[in-house]
């Protein structure tokens, strides 16, 4: 129990990370872009001020998965005994061909636009957006493969690879590699948003400040409604390969026909129904089969192999709801920057709350997909409590402890820092004081990047 | 997909992550040393010294992560028994690496007044991950035995890991600094220089008297006598550097580039020599190579990969640390 909740506790840490990474990249990679193409400097300084980000971020990002690759073997020893032919080899892979793109790339992306040419730096750029994807390309397919697995035979309870091109790209990859992608894209959009948004509000009138927000606004209002169809077709996808997760999704006890759909109810597993329905008639079957006399398999069908179904349930609702308030907002914005030409300053507040929806959606999404495997860790082939370890469990204690305090320190620190550095933008705008007098002791150099439009 | 079953595939795997942890205890050695070094006095040379190595950092760590991985990919039982044994130990230099590399990051972020905070996170964490990482080395020569004495050998072992460490962090500071922290530095490499020397010695006596079969591999017969030129060498590296540091900083800054030479061809030395006493034990003197090995068809998969891959990250590595050439200067970003 303490090694799931561990696990629980980094995977969720350390998903944040490059769930802005991955997407903030390519932003970045889109910014330099259009500063060489325009050659105005407003698009190098929103580039500065989020390469400044991403660069923490990835930083907390790297550690927080150096930690996870651990974990694999000194807390799931019974994980790789079974599958490790697998994913062994995938998280090599993932070693290989991203990871040391990405560090070693990074180094000039940050440091090296004195010292390599103005091309050189953009071709950086490029190889740590292609790195950071490939890496989630890896380990979305591990992933879903232990949803899904394919590709392989069991010969004496281990797995032996059949064919390598069905164990990445299995039958839930591409789905779940579009829709972290598409969720990636939504967390940076918001992000970027709230912060400009925040900085706006602070009287930072910069042409960089809005070009951010901009851009992230159309991103956003872009990307919510392909995240709508790509998680249909996920969900569909999920319907076929792992019926007994989407039915603690929907909270159905019984196989039937017509299934309503719940918009709130409160599951109950002891008794096995729900309490407080609040449901729209046939919607369920016709989501799912798109069909309102569709048979959706219920709970009762996978006794003892289903998922707990309470925090499946309020996960996924969770996911959605942040999902409409996504398309709500990026629409209402977008409407306002290109009809209206001015963001009210209720919008600009709403953006800062949504600063971090993102994460929010993409927790619960992940809380969907991975308790919906439950009580498997791999669908069929292995339960999570027989490849769990036998390590003392007040080794586990202590080293979950300690991780727990640094994860909460950090996600704190993190957060506030974001904030610091935006404010710090604004303070200089505004006095537009001279560099030794804010902060230089701290960075000489960033600020000026960010000085106000002349 | 060719799986056919060639038992040079272990050899080459263990070769492959035996070269990963030698490049990673180079890489990232120098920069751990460096955190450590850091001082608390002086916060202009905490900049420079931190400068230092902010383009390379976390390239080097990737080593670990590469090196552990094919630990995983291609020894998994190994690897379980190993990581259940140092379940401790690994959580805290875990926790020493994930401090240190985001007091990196945080430090110039941050408010003006947590700068200082943050630089000492960077050391302590840099501190805990190398005496972890020592402890555990001490752990997996002793065959994780819970005896007074090999607990007291991990201790031993994890001071003499940080003094290597510290070492070779002092001697990339004089190759690439200049006029009084590189001063500073060279009285550092010296110090740490003879404390990691003590360090060899004691290791290597310890080593032989702990496992009958490692004395055999030393002393047992016709090989005793390469001994001989390996010692020599080593002592010779260390008079020459001890001598040279002396005379740091020599005019137009002469064989800065010695200490750190010597530095790397010390750590060769020795890793060759755990390797050569160890092989082919993965666990020692409980599982070999050959019996912990994963599926052969896994590791022809990855092996295909790792002959396309490794090369280009060579190369680019390379052309990293060619940008960064040269002395350290302010990073601006």
């Amino acid at each position: 129990m303490l090694s799931r909740i561990q696990f629980a506790a980094n995977i969720s840490f350390h998903i944040l990370f490059p769930t802005i990474n991955i997407a903030l990249c390519w932003v970045l990679l889109f910014f330099k872009v259009r500063f060489n193409q325009t050659q105005d400097e407003s698009w190098l300084r929103v580039y500065r001020f989020w390469v400044r980000i991403f660069a923490l971020t990835f930083g907390i990002g790297v550690v927080s998965g150096i930690t996870m690759s651990f974990q694999f073997g000194t807390n799931w020893p019974g994980y790789m005994a079974t599958v490790g032919n697998i994913a062994g080899p995938l998280l090599g892979y993932e070693v290989m061909t991203a990871f040391f793109l990405e560090a070693s790339f990074l180094s000039i992306m940050l440091f090296g636009m004195d010292r390599v040419s103005n091309r050189v730096h953009t071709i950086a750029t490029v190889l740590v957006s292609f790195g950071t994807t490939l890496s989630a390309f890896w380990i979305l397919s591990l992933n879903s493969w232990m949803h899904t697995p394919a590709g392989f035979e069991m010969i004496d309870g281990v797995a032996h690879v059949t064919s390598w091109l069905e164990v990445i790209f299995n039958p839930s990859m591409p789905y779940r590699f579009m829709h972290m992608l598409l969720a990636s894209g939504l967390t940076t959009a918001f992000l970027i948003s709230g912060i400009s948004a925040y900085r706006l509000l602070k009287g930072d009138n910069k042409k960089s400040v809005k070009q951010a927000l901009n851009f992230s606004v159309i991103l956003a209002a872009v990307l919510i409604p392909i995240q709508i169809f790509v998680g249909d077709l996920h969900g569909l996808n999920t319907f076929k390969n792992q019926p007994a997760k989407v039915a603690a999704m929907e909270g159905a006890w019984d196989t039937e026909t017509h299934v309503p759909l719940l918009l709130f109810a409160l599951p109950n597993e002891q008794k096995r129904e729900n309490s407080f329905e609040v449901k729209v008639p046939n919607m369920a079957s016709i989501i799912l089969t798109h069909d309102s006399a569709g048979e959706v398999k219920g709970l009762n069908d996978f006794v003892d192999k289903h998922p707990p179904v309470a925090p499946v349930f309020f996960s996924f609702r969770i996911m959605i709801g942040i999902g409409v308030l996504m398309l709500i907002f990026s629409w209402l914005a977008t409407y306002q920057y290109v009809i209206k030409k001015r963001y009210p300053p209720w919008l600009l507040k709403t953006g800062i709350a949504m600063t971090f929806s993102g994460w929010l959606a993409t927790l619960a999404g992940w809380y969907v997909t991975e308790i919906g495997r439950q009580p498997f860790l791999v669908t069929g082939i292995l339960r999570t409590k027989d490849a769990v370890t036998t390590t003392p469990p007040e080794n586990i204690a202590m080293s979950l402890t300690l991780y727990l305090v640094i994860y909460g320190f950090l996600l704190i620190a993190y957060i506030r820092t974001l904030f610091v550095m935006a404010n710090r933008a604004v303070v200089l705008e505004k006095s537009n004081a001279s560099l030794t007098e804010t902060g230089s002791s701290v960075e000489p150099n960033i600020p000026l990047a960010d000085e106000g439009e002349k | 997909m060719i799986s056919t079953p060639v038992d040079w595939l272990p050899i080459v795997f263990v070769g492959l992550m035996g070269l990963s942890f030698l490049v990673y205890a180079i890489l990232d050695g120098y920069d751990l040393g460096v955190g450590v070094l850091l001082p608390l006095d002086n916060p202009q040379q905490r900049d420079m010294m931190i400068y230092s190595i902010g383009p390379f950092w976390d390239a080097n760590e990737t080593w670990l992560v590469m090196a552990i991985g094919l630990l995983l990919i291609a020894f998994p039982n190994a690897y379980s028994l190993i990581f259940q044994a140092l379940y401790l130990p690994t959580a805290l230099m875990l926790a020493g690496l994930i401090l240190r590399g985001v007091s990196f990051d945080f430090r110039t972020k941050a408010l003006s007044a947590d700068k200082n905070k943050w630089e000492y996170a960077f050391k302590f964490g840099s501190l805990l991950a190398t005496l972890s990482q020592g402890y555990m080395l001490g752990r997996y020569i002793t065959s994780f035995e819970d005896t007074w004495l090999s607990l007291g050998f991990s201790v031993l072992s994890a001071i003499c890991v940080t003094a290597g460490y510290c070492f070779i962090g002092a001697a990339w500071l004089v190759m690439k600094t200049e006029g009084e922290l590189q001063q500073r530095a060279a009285k550092w490499a010296k110090y740490t220089n003879i404390l990691m020397a003590l360090g060899i010695v004691a290791v290597c006596l310890t080593n032989l008297l702990i496992d009958q079969q490692i004395m055999n591999k030393w002393l047992g017969g016709i090989q005793a006598i390469m001994l001989v030129p390996i010692t020599l060498l080593l002592g010779f590296t260390f008079v020459t550097v001890h001598r040279y540091l002396d005379k740091v900083p020599m005019e137009n800054d002469l064989g800065c580039w010695l200490p750190f030479t010597a530095a790397v061809m010390i750590f060769i030395l020795c890793f060759c020599g755990l390797g050569y006493s160890f092989y082919p034990y993965i666990v020692p003197f409980k599982t070999t190579i050959f019996e912990a090995a994963s599926a052969r068809e896994s590791l022809w998969f990855i092996f295909v990969g790792a002959a396309v891959v490794l090369p280009m990250i060579i190369g680019y590595t390379i052309f990293s640390y060619k940008v960064f050439w040269g002395k350290t200067t302010k990073l601006n970003y």
